[in-house]
């Protein structure tokens, strides 16, 4: 594949468009592992997401 | 499973879970058949390989608007039958929508300095996306900086349906102004003008970067549910440590 005179402005749109869906999903797998964790440490803890009922 | 049962959170998170390994594997694989179409894709007669561009270039745009026209819907959900989920989706497209618009100006501009001989005009095309990608970014930050998250869902809600608005400019604005941007090539009255050598890998990449969109979207909404069920129940320690300690 020959890209041309203009070979660097080619490159240069696939590198950055790779970097942001790189980006986003870094963003995504990490926040999914950071709630997971906090939320397995809550639970842990024994605290719940209802009120306790008042007898 | 009917549809409205996703409207409940817990059945939302596990229809997810069960959707998003195919949905990953699913863009993969266009992906790979959409690059490899790309790669095997002719030169334009007038732009030679720069036309390449296009295929990160176009579906960047369509996704960018597409990302504000799915908030502006959620939107409604927020502020008509304030359901939880309406919010969650809202707030979770924002980001990725905000990604692919700066994908979309970005390539633009590198597309724009072989083709026009500069990186950047004040046209109506141009600038209106310029606005979107602000406007993304008004909504991002009304999500992060608000204390009280339901002031600033509904605040992000009513800036959405406000920023819709741009959505018919920068379609139409190739043709209500004159501009340096090309007129619409793909979806315009008499069907594409481009050449099925290359707008076949267009669509194939369209498909690809649809179907990413789609896979972050839900990844990141369940994420937001998660988010807000650790905030629950913190706010349910706190509460609780209070009464022990009164």
């Amino acid at each position: 594949m020959i890209l041309g005179p203009h070979a660097d402005f080619i490159i240069a749109s696939y590198a950055l468009t790779a970097f942001v869906v790189a980006a986003l999903v870094a963003w995504v797998v990490l926040d999914y592992g950071t709630q997971r964790r906090m939320l397995g440490g809550l639970e842990a803890r024994g605290v719940t997401r209802r009120a306790r009922r008042e007898d | 499973m009917p549809i409205i049962d996703l409207a409940n959170p817990t059945r939302f998170l596990n229809a997810v879970n069960r959707v998003l390994p195919w949905l990953v594997a699913a863009t993969a694989l266009a992906f790979a058949f959409g690059l490899a179409r790309v790669m095997g894709a002719p030169d334009d007669y007038q732009q030679g390989a720069t036309v390449k561009i296009m295929f990160l270039h176009v579906p960047a745009a369509w996704l960018g608007m597409m990302g504000w026209g799915l908030m502006s819907v959620a939107a409604l959900g927020t502020l008509v039958w304030r359901h939880p989920l309406a919010d969650v989706a809202g707030k979770a497209a924002a980001p990725i929508g905000a990604a692919f618009t700066f994908i979309c100006l970005v390539t633009g501009a590198l597309w724009g300095r072989p083709t026009w001989g500069a990186y950047w005009v004040w046209d109506a095309r141009l600038t209106s996306m310029l606005i979107l990608l602000l406007l993304y970014l008004g909504v991002l930050a009304l999500y992060w900086t608000a204390e009280d998250p339901g002031r600033g869902a509904r605040a992000a809600a009513i800036l959405a349906l406000v920023g819709a608005v741009n959505l018919p400019i920068i379609k139409f604005s190739v043709d209500w102004w004159n501009t340096l941007h090309q007129p619409a090539s793909i979806i315009r009255m008499g069907g594409a003008a481009i050449d099925p050598s290359i707008l076949v890998p267009l669509l194939i990449m369209a498909a690809a970067f649809t179907l990413l969109f789609v896979t972050l979207h839900l990844a990141a909404m369940r994420n937001e549910i998660l988010r807000r069920r650790v905030r629950t129940m913190q706010l349910m320690q706190a509460q609780a440590l209070a009464e022990a300690h009164s």
